[in-house]
């Protein structure tokens, strides 16, 4: 077992869909500014700098050390961490490995993206291998619609309870300043957008943003002499599936139950539903909401709609889920991941502000990418 | 001095990256044997007899090598599927990728895994999860040693 490590203090951009104001290491500036501003501290008082992004995107190699005045990094320890949509909860992973191995008190995690200057669909299918795979791939969008169209034959769910789920994100989103769709949305107005791939409407999936976003991880001695309530992380799990599309079972999503199981049996968590206060999860389209909810053993298989009908999940719920608005709502994609970790750490903090949920003493964060790439973290207070 | 009104400039750069790729001795087959005799071939392993389309050099399953090479398919069951309809740029042309299309992802007969392939959208309605296909191959004057020597999949009735 490593040292206990915590989250001291985060800080984000107010995601949008084009940043035209700020290039890219102004953007990340913004949000490792704010970062030190809640945590109090310098740049002199970080030990270690971990950034990442979504590599092809904005077609910027070594974007760690293009961005390193942006980050902070200049004359500190900095690696790059890309590992696809997950690439915020690597950064993440990392930044605590940095502290848990006891080599480095206090680390600057990092994530951005700025999509409006990048080609997140076709940098997403040279991720594929390129002489089989890349011809039918359409990126996340393709990826997703596959997975929901079997989620509905195998369980008879239709479209309207992943509208439902939608709707909820955009209506949290109001209560965060750092969310991008903030919207009154009714099923109906979900279900009249085209299917941007069917099954999923065009306000099924998230929308593209540019935002970054900067958490500061400690060791034990120094988390409790910088922050009055830092966020302990409790369980750090990654899980990886096959590389090739054809060569993962449809409808399954094995990694994120695999890697979910582990993380409970590390925090010691029987009850996931009694135990877990609130949920930051990586939903990049709404019906994910739904059925990745039974792969986090919240419910019975197929019964993730009822999580969602039945209110569950809600900001007002047994446990709410993406009180933030979640991806739905806001997604620069190598930030997003990192955006769930944060927010889940600002809910133990009692930072939240508007979208708090009240007595959080336990929280969850996901990430996802391609291949059914999954990370999940557990916070306590 | 700047305002908050003053409009930021972008600035345009235009890269043309091109590549080339070892497909490997298993895929090469695969795409010659697709292109010369419109078969489609899979590796088997003689450890787990766990078959793999488009053949590999070894086993996903059991990471042994797996040196032999089956014929599977040409028909099979569409596993899922989706009809995409939205615009993006195609890497393989650096043009709009036409849509929409069927993308459908497909166990041929006697395989383990699935592929992904281009389906026939011309009657939507008949797409169904366990609707049987068929490979369609590309005349074979018109085969290029791609994937796409496979035309499409299109149901059957």
């Amino acid at each position: 077992m490593g040292e206990r490590v915590a989250i001291i203090a985060s800080g984000q951009t107010n995601h949008c869909s084009k940043r035209t104001d700020v290039n890219i290491p102004e953007m990340i500036q913004e949000a490792v500014d704010r970062a030190l501003l809640q945590a109090n501290l310098t740049l002199d008082d970080i030990d270690a700098v971990v950034i990442g992004n979504m590599e092809h995107f904005e077609g910027i190699n070594l974007s760690d050390m293009w961005a390193s005045e942006g980050a902070g990094s200049v004359m500190k320890p900095a690696m790059k961490i890309a590992t696809g949509g997950t690439t915020g909860a690597s950064v993440a992973a990392c930044a605590y490995y940095h502290c848990a191995s006891g080599l480095f008190d206090t680390v600057l995690a990092i994530g951005w993206e700025k999509l409006s200057e990048s080609d997140p669909t076709g940098g997403i299918i040279t991720a594929f291998d390129p002489i089989v795979e890349r011809l039918t791939l359409a990126g996340a969008v393709g990826g997703l619609a596959i997975e929901a169209t079997a989620y509905m034959k195998t369980y008879d769910v239709p479209e309207e309870v992943f509208a439902l789920a939608a709707v909820r994100s955009r209506k949290n989103a109001k209560r965060n300043p750092h969310a991008h769709l903030k919207l009154d949305l009714t099923v109906q107005q979900v279900l009249d957008t085209p299917y941007i791939a069917y099954p999923l409407h065009y306000l099924d999936m998230c929308p593209a943003s540019d935002g970054a976003c900067a958490v500061i991880m400690a060791s034990e001695k120094r988390a409790k002499d910088l922050c009055p309530k830092p966020a302990w992380i409790d369980a750090v799990v990654c899980r990886h599936n096959h590389a090739w599309i054809g060569d993962i079972s449809f409808g399954k999503n094995s990694t994120l139950e695999s890697a979910a199981v582990e993380a409970y049996k590390i925090a010691g968590i029987t009850n996931p539903l009694e135990e877990l206060n609130v949920i930051e999860l990586y939903d990049p389209a709404s019906y994910t909401q739904v059925s990745w909810l039974e792969y986090l053993h919240l419910c019975e298989m197929g019964q993730g709609r009822r999580l969602v009908e039945d209110g569950v999940t809600a900001f007002e719920g047994k446990l709410p889920v993406n009180p933030s608005g979640g991806v739905v709502s806001t997604n620069p994609i190598g930030a997003t991941a990192l955006i769930r970790v944060a927010e889940a750490s600002l809910q133990i903090q009692g930072r939240a502000d508007e979208r708090q949920v009240d007595g959080v003493q336990r929280a969850m964060a996901t990430g996802f990418g391609g291949s059914y790439w999954n990370e999940v973290f557990i916070l306590s207070a | 001095m700047s305002t908050p009104k003053e409009k930021p400039l972008y600035i345009s750069i235009k890269t043309d990256l091109p590549y080339a790729y070892s497909a490997g001795r298993p895929l090469s087959r695969f795409l010659v044997a697709l292109r010369d005799e419109a078969k489609i071939l899979a590796s088997r392993c003689n450890q787990c007899s766990y078959v793999l389309v488009p053949p590999r050099a070894f086993c996903t399953q059991c990471h042994k090598l797996t040196p032999e090479l089956v014929e599977v398919g040409p028909r099979g069951t569409l596993e899922t599927f989706s009809v995409i309809n939205f615009p993006f740029i195609d890497p393989f042309t650096g043009l709009e990728r036409p849509v929409p299309y069927g993308y459908g992802i497909i166990k041929l007969d006697g395989c383990d895994n699935l592929l992904p392939h281009f389906l026939d959208i011309s009657d939507h309605t008949k797409l169904a999860i366990g609707q049987r296909v068929e490979a369609v191959f590309e005349e074979k004057e018109n085969r290029t040693t791609a994937l796409t020597d496979i035309k499409h999949f299109r149901v059957l009735i």
